[in-house]
């Protein structure tokens, strides 16, 4: 099943399938690590429900919804 | 002389590798046209002297932030002899992938391993041979707070060849592509060929500006190679490089988990922020360390130094009775002082007694008594008048450095972000616009960790609307009056109101700057939320050095110049006869008070207020310099227009309501529209052109240019700021109109970008 990053709640993980969106947004993504075939786990939202704190790569990364939706994932 | 370039992600460890490697040599400056701090240090063994430059850290060579498009414009353009890439051993993956894009340079590169003790004490094992042979590059183990590894990592960097040709670990589906790309930088006798072609083939924005390069991209057709190759390095990475890791954590919390499951907790996170925020500003400020005197006046029970009989009043005036007492009243008087308070005292006391020995020397010496005015109130006082605030400044910077080097300011940001995204910022804005509670100056500075270079003016412009802590003296000495002299209202009220005022001018004020001329998409919030980590006490005394050093130099050169014409201005007549303080009102300055009263008149304090209604005009300028001085000048002036002359107060209320009396008298003004008036006044100076230090600090962090503008809308909104206070307090239907006023210009702008879209 795929949906996107956006709709994960805490505790979840995936396995990331594509990125979309485009120019800074999308190559800041793809350099942080959130790349096709990464998989990664929600930790947690912040106490007003957003942004979202994800582990991907071995380190905590932070982003908001808006970015979170523009990232394909395969739930695991 | 060789130099080597320091480069690496943010929080790996790479400024105190910096500071190990060069320790006193050390000087901080500007990159040219932007505010990034640029380091730049020599290293030395021996005989051998290496210079040493520190690039900011960064996560990626693509131009997204200014830090990154430094870094790349240095490697590229002014070719240091070798790169030294700082990885932090302990998130290997994410930090390789800048190495990956590093080793594409033809330039030669060594790899500093760091915190390699941390991987260790996990149990975890890094195969040094195995990464060296992988990457083709040396690999060194070094730990940068130690010190350890470090002579290992400059002898084998020294002893590396001077050429090398880059390498990628980009194989297979792109070799055509990529091919193409490099022998079109090749015929272009470009350095780096292989680097740039591949940026190319991430669609770079520098690459495709050159000529010829789009066409290359466009003969590929459609495919997405931007994703592809960060794709390509990371499965690279994960791997041939992660191996060399044997032993993978699992999913135990760790120390830093557990501390973050606290400080972002759902309910809590916001209560203890709060809590940390307030004891930084009781460390910084207070007056009652801890409450140990008791919560307020009623409850207060220690003994002033005057009850202990060790000091007495003369003249509004604590004379000690000898120089014991004088340090103890650095710590003590009737309550305990906070750290910062003390530290204020303790080198106002040093520059007191300078400028006193200095005056006495003078008149000894039986100089004029202008020159002495001009040398003790005019060059010295301003001066220290500045120097003054440096303790709590440097705490607070103290302070906030603690809180960004452990970790927890990213965390901040996370919490608070969702708030902030409505005006168009992001969660980071939020640390320099609190700091502006307390000093406008550190807080301008910190505006540095914006990556949006329109968040960051509309950041800075608002921030001396936090009312700071020196204006906080005009808040209560004209609430204070207000209440005294016409016996309505309270001053508690009034003060936390214009606190509020301000808050909600910068709302507004960024609300209408995000939506005209400092338009923009809300910026991107993808960022690393660091592991919480001790700072280093040697890092934090640096960063505070570099700032000691930075406010001196201001405030000897246009501080200085500033005071020196705003005193000679105030003590000179206009056939240049030298005037005492008691005779302000026949100085130029106060002439220049009568021609501006005028232009106050919309904001209820110009020419309704009579003859001497200019006092406001010159307060008003004089607190150009320093607030504080708006109250002095009041007092001063309140002295010899009301021939007021009872024991004066160091708050300046009694002076106020002498001030007040006569203006009432002479002028005739209508009680309620001189309270509106008066509190206007406030609004206006809490909005408007801060002081000096801050004016300084803001043009040397906007982008050049900006500063001028940024003049201009401070006036513009502590003038309309002040008009709407004035009038709504007067004519109570007024605000009407103003509302009127506001919806007609959020109509104007919201159809003119609507238009703009079409």
């Amino acid at each position: 099943m795929t949906k996107m990053l956006s709709e994960f709640t805490v505790g979840e993980s995936g396995k990331i399938i594509k990125v979309f969106g485009e120019g800074r947004v999308r190559r800041r993504l793809l350099d942080m690590g959130v790349t096709p075939g990464a998989s990664f786990i929600l930790r947690k939202k912040a106490p007003l429900g957003d942004p979202v704190e994800i582990t991907v790569r071995g380190y905590e990364l932070t982003l908001r919804k808006s970015e979170a939706a523009c990232v394909e994932v395969e739930v695991l | 002389m060789k130099t080597f370039a320091l480069i690496g992600n943010p929080n790996c460890g790479k400024t105190t590798l910096f500071n190990a490697l060069t320790g006193s040599t050390a000087h901080v400056g500007n990159w040219p046209g932007v505010t990034v701090d640029k380091r730049e240090g020599v290293y030395k063994d021996g005989g051998k002297k290496i210079k040493i430059v520190d690039l900011p850290g960064i996560y990626s060579l693509s131009p997204y932030t200014p830090e990154e498009l430094i870094a790349r414009n240095f490697i590229l353009s002014d070719e240091p002899d070798a790169i030294v890439n700082i990885v932090d051993a302990t998130n290997l993956e994410r930090n390789l992938y800048l190495t990956t894009q590093i080793l594409e340079i033809d330039i030669p590169v060594i790899i500093a391993l760091n915190m390699m003790d941390e991987v260790e004490k996990s149990g975890d094992k890094i195969n040094l041979s195995k990464l060296e042979k992988q990457l083709g590059v040396p690999v060194v183990a070094i730990s940068a707070l130690k010190g350890s590894g470090l002579k290992q990592l400059m002898d084998r960097a020294e002893s590396m060849q001077n050429k090398r040709v880059g390498t990628t670990i980009l194989k297979g589906s792109m070799d055509e592509h990529l091919d193409k790309a490099v022998d079109f930088y090749r015929r272009e006798n470009n350095s780096s060929p292989l680097f740039h072609a591949v940026k190319l083939l991430e669609n770079d924005e520098i690459e495709l500006e050159k000529s010829g390069a789009a066409e290359i991209v466009e003969s590929f057709g459609n495919v997405d190679l931007e994703a592809a190759i960060a794709d390509a390095r990371y499965s690279y990475i994960s791997e041939n490089l992660a191996v060399a890791k044997s032993k993978e954590n699992g999913q135990t919390l760790t120390k830093s988990d557990k501390i973050d499951k606290v400080l972002t907790h759902r309910i809590w996170a916001i209560p203890i922020f709060l809590l940390v925020l307030f004891a930084i500003f009781h460390l910084t400020f207070s007056e009652n360390l801890l409450f140990l005197n008791g919560f307020g006046d009623s409850t207060a029970w220690m003994p002033s130094l005057v009850e202990c009989g060790l000091a007495v009043e003369e003249d509004g005036e604590t004379v000690y009775n000898n120089f014991g007492v004088e340090i103890l009243a650095v710590f003590y008087d009737g309550t305990v002082y906070s750290p910062g308070v003390m530290l204020t005292n303790f080198l106002n006391l040093f520059l007191d007694h300078i400028s006193s020995g200095v005056v006495t020397l003078m008149q000894n010496a039986g100089a004029a008594e202008w020159t002495v005015g001009l040398v003790g109130d005019g060059i010295l006082g301003g001066i220290f008048a500045v120097l003054g605030f440096l303790p709590q400044i440097l705490v607070l910077f103290l302070f906030f450095s603690i809180l960004e080097d452990t970790g927890y300011m990213a965390r901040i940001a996370f919490v608070l972000d969702r708030i902030f995204r409505r005006f168009g910022l992001s969660g980071r804005a939020f640390m320099p616009m609190i700091m502006g509670f307390g000093c406008s100056v550190p807080a301008t500075v910190n505006t540095r960790t914006l990556a949006d270079d329109k968040e960051r003016t509309a950041t800075i412009r608002v921030i001396p609307f936090f009312s700071c802590g020196a204006k906080l003296p005009i808040l209560t000495a004209v609430a204070g009056g207000i209440v005294a002299a016409f016996g309505v209202g309270n001053a508690d009220v009034i003060t936390f109101g214009m606190y509020i005022l301000g808050i909600a001018a910068a709302i507004v004020c960024v609300l209408l700057m995000r939506n005209t001329s400092l338009k923009g998409d809300t910026p991107p919030f993808i960022m690393e939320l660091p592991t919480y980590r001790m700072p280093g006490f040697k890092n934090l005394m640096l960063h505070l050095w570099d700032k000691t050093k930075h406010f001196i130099k201001k405030a000897f050169t246009i501080i200085f110049a500033s005071t020196v014409i705003i005193w000679l201005l105030s003590h000179l007549s206009w056939n240049w006869n030298y005037l005492s303080d008691e005779e302000m009102q026949n100085s130029i300055l106060a002439s220049l008070g009568m021609l501006l009263q005028p232009l106050f008149t919309p904001l209820g304090f110009g020419s309704q207020l009579g003859e001497f209604g200019w006092v406001f005009a010159v307060a008003v300028i004089t607190g150009l310099v320093a607030k504080e001085n708006v109250i002095a000048t009041f007092t001063t002036l309140a002295i010899c227009i009301s021939a007021y002359a009872g024991s004066g107060t160091q708050d300046g209320v009694q002076e106020l309501v002498g001030l007040i009396d006569v203006i009432t008298q002479s002028s005739q003004v209508p009680q309620q529209q001189f309270i509106a008036a008066l509190i206007a006044f406030i609004a206006f100076n809490m909005t408007t052109i801060p002081c000096f230090a801050a004016c300084a600090t803001a043009k040397s962090e906007l982008q050049k240019g900006k500063f001028k503008w940024t003049l201009l809308f401070w006036l513009v909104a502590s003038y309309v700021v002040g008009a709407a206070v004035y009038t709504v307090g007067s004519w109570w239907w007024t605000v009407f109109i103003w509302l009127a006023a506001v919806v007609a210009v959020s109509v104007v702008i919201v159809l003119k970008n609507k238009e703009k879209k079409k």
